[in-house]
């Protein structure tokens, strides 16, 4: 059973469809990267699925719960990382976990517990002593990942977590979202940062205009929308009439003197019989490898087009 | 019952998480403890010497009682000054969470409405009233030791209350206007719907305590209970953690207000007859309720008439039936009955009555726009009683002169009475989830559809019946009597 179900949620505020038809599962041990531009509805979807915005129409369900008429269970089971982090600033860190943890109904030696812990694991017990308005703000953001973790959440909502950080911090949260997905977690991180999105996400959902124009795994989203991949072979010898190297049915993209570039819906059969070619004619190769195609490519055209209702 | 009881624990456990969290934030913020430190020890202390050569100069004089009476409202103006203070944290409760961004992750958490709501009350609440004791007790040992003035326990235990209450009030009616604004400033700018009534209410309880009727407080500490039952209630069912988060500006949508209006006026009617079963059906179904209520209190408004006859008796001169006879009618003439113009104006003075009262109802849950339609009926029940008096048939006296117009009158004053109580309630009963906004405009919808389909018609039928049939009536059948 998924641990995050949306079937065809919508929220509208007044004439205004913030989110319209979105249908998507998270299974334990996944993560799913909510992307799209300024105001694409991101927000809103997550919003909903913690249970804070009512849907105008559709069904959720959170680790079981129904998030209208389980409300209360559902934030229970929610562990949410804020756009805004929102914190309390003239509370220090330990008061303010205990605070959360007192809310979220937890034993205070048990919420103590977890954080000094949390709080050791992302360098923040050397600012015990500081106020929160004191923390830069990396430090606030460490903070509210900190308190959306304290409850031992199942599923993890997570809104830009790494946006303000610097890049030491950062990666140490992309590690530590890749444990929480390894402890059997369903997370949705909502980002802007695709090359985060591309290292982190099982699955994608690209949302635009609060429609999900695009959804699938990474390589699936590539395949789907900038084709096959292309490889490129550069040799150490001329090259006379690419074309005649290449096994029927790839699709030439370019070529120089000394290298070709093209497509192959299936590299692992089409470069090994191109490499014994080669060989065979003893023309020396020095690289056949994949040209990098980012996630940001994906991303572009589908905005940019406005896929509604491809996936 | 040990369920209920385990609920109720783990309600208040949760409330009392956010109001001590609040309340020692309030404590770390010397912008809030500056003044309570300053309202609780400087003030009553000034109170004091203000007290001594207030009572020192009226002596002198011969007039002790203003003194007498002097002392005690200090004792409740020490003790509302630090409540003011409450008005302040209640209004930034949750638009000041709203607006320092931290209050997504609070209502992320499993935390009840209810907790919330009543988590912010708590800590609106607690430091100022904290601090409003203390100062009485300043005050109070103050004048102790200087004029040896010791209040009586009931005294005492009234000013208490009051300032409890009061404070209540204030915070109940702050957190509601809190939680429907997007900002501090906003809400500042909306707390005179708080402040002016409450100043109007210590003006009206400092000539009482000049007056020296301490007893009426007690009915005004009842009142105000019930005020602040009702805010609360009102409060809890407004509360909306979707409107908190989700809006973004405080605007006066006239486009959006004029669709909602119409609406629910027109209520999905296709043609003028469906529109009109439509309403005879919602007047009869879901105002129930408020015509029974109202139905009640214009009964009661003849019954006290009738008995107030008995202590103001009026002359038995004055109900002779020999007064009315054809020559009476020429009278009524010249003053504009039984003509056009005078059934106009009947109308017109009916409809500016109920039009008065429902302005009065909306800002009083209802409550003063059934006693503004009590009193005439009050009234026809003092005359009745009165004819009774001199030794005629008070239902002669309803038949001739009230019952021919009263036939569509009295059920017009009902059912504007009943549409007006729902218009006044619309705050504390309308769906869960609903705007402030959008409830008020549906329940004017409501109100006008009542007046223009029902009320109005009636009060056109009472005004002909009242100029042209009820003079006749009335010369018929008591005339030469």
């Amino acid at each position: 059973m998924s641990r995050i179900t949306c079937e065809h949620l919508c929220k509208r505020f007044g004439d205004f469809t913030a989110v319209h038809d979105v249908t998507l599962t998270v299974e334990p041990g996944e993560v799913l990267a909510l992307l799209g531009p300024n105001g694409a509805g991101k927000t809103t979807t997550i919003r909903m699925i913690a249970s804070i915005l009512r849907p105008t129409q559709g069904t959720a369900s959170v680790a079981g719960y129904d998030v209208v008429t389980q409300a209360s269970q559902v934030r229970g089971s929610v562990g949410l990382l804020t756009e805004h982090h929102g914190l309390y600033t003239r509370m220090r860190s330990l008061e303010y976990l205990r605070f959360f943890g007192q809310v979220y109904g937890l034993a205070p030696e048990l919420a103590e517990m977890r954080a000094r812990s949390l709080l050791e694991l992302y360098g923040l017990d050397q600012a015990l002593g500081l106020r929160l308005g004191q923390y830069s703000k990396g430090m606030r953001q460490k903070l509210a990942l900190v308190r959306a973790l304290l409850h031992e959440p199942s599923v993890l909502l997570l809104d830009e977590p790494t946006s303000a950080m610097d890049p030491a911090s950062a990666h140490l949260v992309r590690s530590s979202i890749e444990q929480m997905r390894n402890s059997q977690r369903a997370i949705i991180v909502c980002t802007h940062n695709l090359h985060e999105a591309e290292a982190l996400a099982d699955r994608i959902a690209i949302i635009s205009q609060g429609r999900i124009v695009a959804y699938d795994s990474p390589q699936e989203l590539k395949k789907h929308l900038i084709g096959d991949p292309v490889m490129e072979l550069k040799l150490g010898a001329p090259l006379d009439g690419a074309r005649g190297y290449l096994p029927d049915g790839l699709e030439l993209i370019s070529a120089g003197e000394t290298w070709v570039r093209f497509r192959t819906p299936n590299p692992d059969l089409t470069n090994p019989q191109i490499l014994r070619t080669l060989h065979s004619l003893g023309i020396p190769v020095i690289t056949l490898s994949e040209i990098e195609r980012s996630l940001e490519e994906v991303y572009l055209q589908v905005v940019r087009s406005g896929l509604v209702g491809e996936d | 019952m040990s369920v209920e009881v385990s609920a109720l624990r783990q309600d208040w456990t949760g409330a009392w998480s956010i109001a001590r969290r609040e309340i020692r934030d309030q404590l770390r913020d010397w912008r809030i403890l500056t003044p309570i430190a300053i309202l609780t020890l400087f003030f009553p202390l000034l109170m004091n010497f203000t007290a001594q050569q207030a009572v020192d100069f009226v002596t002198r004089y011969g007039a002790p009682v203003i003194g007498d009476r002097l002392i005690p409202f200090l004792l409740m103006v020490v003790g509302f000054f630090p409540i003011s203070i409450s008005l302040v944290i209640a209004l930034e409760s949750f638009a000041g969470e709203r607006e320092r961004l931290s209050l997504e992750p609070l209502l992320a958490t499993p935390l009840t409405d209810s907790q919330l709501y009543y988590g912010k009350m708590i800590a609106s609440l607690v430091p100022p009233l904290g601090a409003s004791y203390l100062g009485i007790s300043v005050y109070l040992i103050g004048l102790i030791f200087r004029l040896g003035w010791v209040p009586s326990s009931q005294l005492l235990i009234q000013i208490m209350a009051l300032t409890t209450v009061q404070a209540i009030v204030m915070v109940s009616g702050a957190v509601v206007i809190s939680s429907q604004t997007t900002s501090v400033r906003a809400a500042n700018l909306l707390a005179s719907f708080v402040i002016i009534p409450v100043a109007e209410l210590i003006i009206g309880e400092s000539l009482i305590m000049f007056w020296g009727r301490y007893q009426i407080l007690w009915w005004i500490v009842l009142a105000l209970i019930l005020v602040a039952v009702v805010l609360m209630r009102m409060g809890l069912r407004l509360f909306n953690r979707e409107e908190l988060l989700g809006r973004e500006l405080d605007v006066f949508d006239l486009k959006w207000a004029w669709m909602v209006f119409k609406q629910a006026f027109l209520a999905e009617a296709g043609s003028f007859s469906e529109w009109y079963r439509g309403l005879l059906k919602h007047v009869f179904k879901r105002m129930r309720v408020p015509i029974i209520l109202m139905a009640a209190a214009l009964t009661l408004a003849y019954i006290l008439g009738s008995h107030f006859a008995e202590t103001f008796t009026l002359p038995g001169e004055l109900f002779q039936g020999r007064a009315y006879n054809q020559d009476w009618l020429e009278v009524l003439t010249a003053f504009g009955l039984l003509t056009p113009a005078g059934a106009a104006k009947i109308f017109f003075i009916n409809a500016r009555a109920l039009l008065l009262a429902s302005l009065l109802g909306v800002f009083t849950f209802g409550v003063l726009a059934v006693i503004l339609l009590m009193v005439p009926v009050g009234l026809i029940g003092y005359f009745a009683g009165n004819v009774a008096l001199a030794g005629q048939s008070s239902f002669l006296f309803l038949e001739a002169l009230v019952l021919p117009h009263a036939t569509l009158e009295v059920p017009a004053a009902i059912i504007s009475g009943a549409s007006i109580l729902q218009l006044g309630m619309a705050a504390i009963s309308m769906p869960q989830g609903s705007s402030l906004g959008e409830g008020w405009i549906r329940a004017m919808a409501e109100w006008v559809r009542v007046g223009v389909g029902i009320v109005i018609p009636l009060l056109i039928g009472a005004a002909l019946l009242e100029t042209f049939v009820t003079p006749l009536i009335a010369v018929s059948l008591l005339a030469g009597g």
